[in-house]
């Protein structure tokens, strides 16, 4: 079960969110920071919703995370996903702070705990973006 | 300012049909509204305000309203889920206390089942600035909610048969209702036994498919004096939303952590007052969840309330959803909250089957949870008295 098979559908691309979905096509995990509270943002957005300032600043982060959350789909996947079953997916919170809604992808889904450590790869979707998703470090 | 006793739940129905091939929304919506206002004992020229959600097809309450033939000076579509219409009998008791209607209609339908329904929530609609972050890593309604049972599981060694007696007990109440969708009683091991979805939950820790739907008719103190009908006091209501709070998701809790002390606090009780509970039931978790979020239990503790039986009717701690509620009675059109009223109306008139009435009952709560536990929710909570509470 490696990440080829599971479908990477293109997202939408909003003109604030831009530059993140640039930086996946050159594998590169983009998040923002809040000049004003130094708050670390996601998803990626115009404003900083703790404190409401406009002022952000992009920098790259560590591409490493754990896993907060997982389930294992087995039936019923949506859209694109039918047929893919079973695949994870997950909610892994980087070293940065934020938790992000992904796949798990390269490894039999038994082997996804709580706690597993994995670090990002970027899957292609199309011509403006590549998807974020993490395979285990171990 | 409070709407405490200012307003009544004077009518109540719930459409009997599971599947409802032949009709349209549009029908639908009306079959409910007129059995609300019937059961009431009103009629159609009696409704001065109307409330529906995202199920009403078209302009807002416009287009069902037109199609009723309804007269209006007040309207409202909130749409939070499965959980607005909880959140509307709230709306409507504000709006009565204010002065702006007198009776207020809510109403809901839909066909999941046998006419395909829209994705609940925001996850069809791309411009929504979450959606392109989420819905491309293939995220089912049921693995959302799996990842937060998942985790509470972590947390709180919650186990998958606590889980499955949630719906053991909902199977318990169902079998006397000769209208639910499920009426065969099932044990906590043919729940686990059954298909695993999403990695913890099984297909019977999922609420049921159906068509249908239901209304309500909210009235002023002098209206409810002249029905001949039981009313419903509406005593307290709260509402909040849950979202990922900047993506540092919590998947442990609810928001019923806010609607339901604000409700508690409106209506001046407590939650070991309470002799009813109506606890949307998408899934197991959803409840368990809940329970402890409005103070039923400590956090963390659901899974050892329910297995105590609490949830069992009529002698249970807690009986709750004594109709079979959404996991084994109706969810009709994918929102359950209009159902968890009813049963809450049903229990407070005494006329819930009587297998499952709960002797004496006068204080009820209904709560509901809109959207998933996996992403961002809309909860609300009504605390209801009978006539004279």
């Amino acid at each position: 079960m490696t990440g080829g098979e599971i479908p990477a559908p293109a997202p939408a691309v909003s003109p604030e969110a831009k530059p993140f979905w640039d930086g996946t096509l050159e594998g590169r995990l983009l998040l923002q920071r809040c000049v004003s509270c130094e708050e670390v943002v996601w998803y990626p957005r115009g404003l900083c919703p703790r404190c409401g300032s406009f002022a952000l600043e992009w920098f790259e982060a560590s591409g490493r995370g754990v896993v907060y959350s997982y389930t294992v789909i087995r039936r019923g996947a949506p859209g694109p996903y039918k047929g893919a079953e079973p695949y994870v997916l997950a909610y892994v919170e980087l070293d940065e702070g934020p938790r992000l809604l992904t796949n798990v992808v390269g490894c039999d889904p038994s082997a996804v705990q709580i706690g597993s450590e994995v670090r990002v790869e970027f899957h292609t979707a199309g011509d403006t973006a590549a998807l974020v998703r993490f395979r285990l470090s171990a | 300012m409070t709407i405490r006793g200012k307003a009544f739940i004077a009518g109540a129905f719930e459409d009997p049909r599971r599947e409802i091939p032949d009709s349209s929304l549009a029908q639908i919506h009306a079959d409910v509204a007129i059995g609300a206002v019937t059961d009431a004992g009103l009629s159609t020229s009696d409704v001065d305000a109307y409330f529906c959600a995202g199920d009403a097809p078209g302009f807002g309450p416009i287009s069902i309203a037109e199609y009723l033939g309804l007269s209006l000076r007040y309207l409202d579509s909130t749409e939070i889920g499965g959980s607005s219409y909880v959140a509307q009998v709230g709306h409507a008791a504000a709006a009565i206390t204010a002065g702006k209607c007198e009776v207020a209609l809510i109403t809901l339908a839909g066909k999941p089942r046998t006419g395909g329904a829209p994705p609940g929530g925001s996850m069809g609609d791309t411009r929504a600035p979450e959606v392109p972050f989420e819905n491309v890593y293939g995220p089912s309604t049921v693995g959302l909610y799996a990842m937060a049972a998942r985790r509470h599981m972590h947390e709180f060694g919650t186990t998958s048969a606590q889980l499955a007696e949630i719906k053991a007990a909902a199977s318990s109440h169902a079998r006397h209702n000769p209208n639910a969708f499920l009426r065969d009683e099932v044990s906590v091991e043919e729940v686990l036994e059954s298909p695993m979805v999403a990695d913890p939950l099984h297909r019977l820790d999922c609420c049921v498919i159906t068509d249908g739907g239901g209304a309500l008719v909210v009235v002023s103190p002098s209206v409810a004096r002249d029905l001949d009908r039981a009313c419903v006091k509406v005593l307290g209501h709260g509402e909040a939303p849950k979202h990922t709070r900047n993506g540092r998701i919590d998947l442990t809790y609810t928001a019923a952590r806010w609607s339901g002390p604000a409700a508690f606090a409106e209506a001046g009780v407590t939650p070991a007052d309470i002799h009813y509970a109506s606890i949307y039931d998408s899934f197991t978790i959803t409840v368990l969840e809940t329970l402890e979020d409005l103070g039923f239990c400590e956090k963390g503790a659901g899974g050892r309330f329910v297995a105590e039986g609490a949830l069992r009717a009529p002698d249970g701690r807690l009986p709750f959803n004594t109709d079979g509620g959404g996991l084994c009675n109706n969810h009709p059109a994918n929102r359950g909250g209009m159902t968890k009223v009813i049963e809450a109306v049903r229990q407070l008139r005494g006329e819930a089957n009587p297998a499952v009435q709960v002797p004496g009952c006068s204080l009820a709560l209904a709560h509901g949870t809109g959207g998933s536990l996996g992403t961002r929710m809309g909860s609300a909570t009504l605390i209801l008295g009978a006539e004279d509470a």
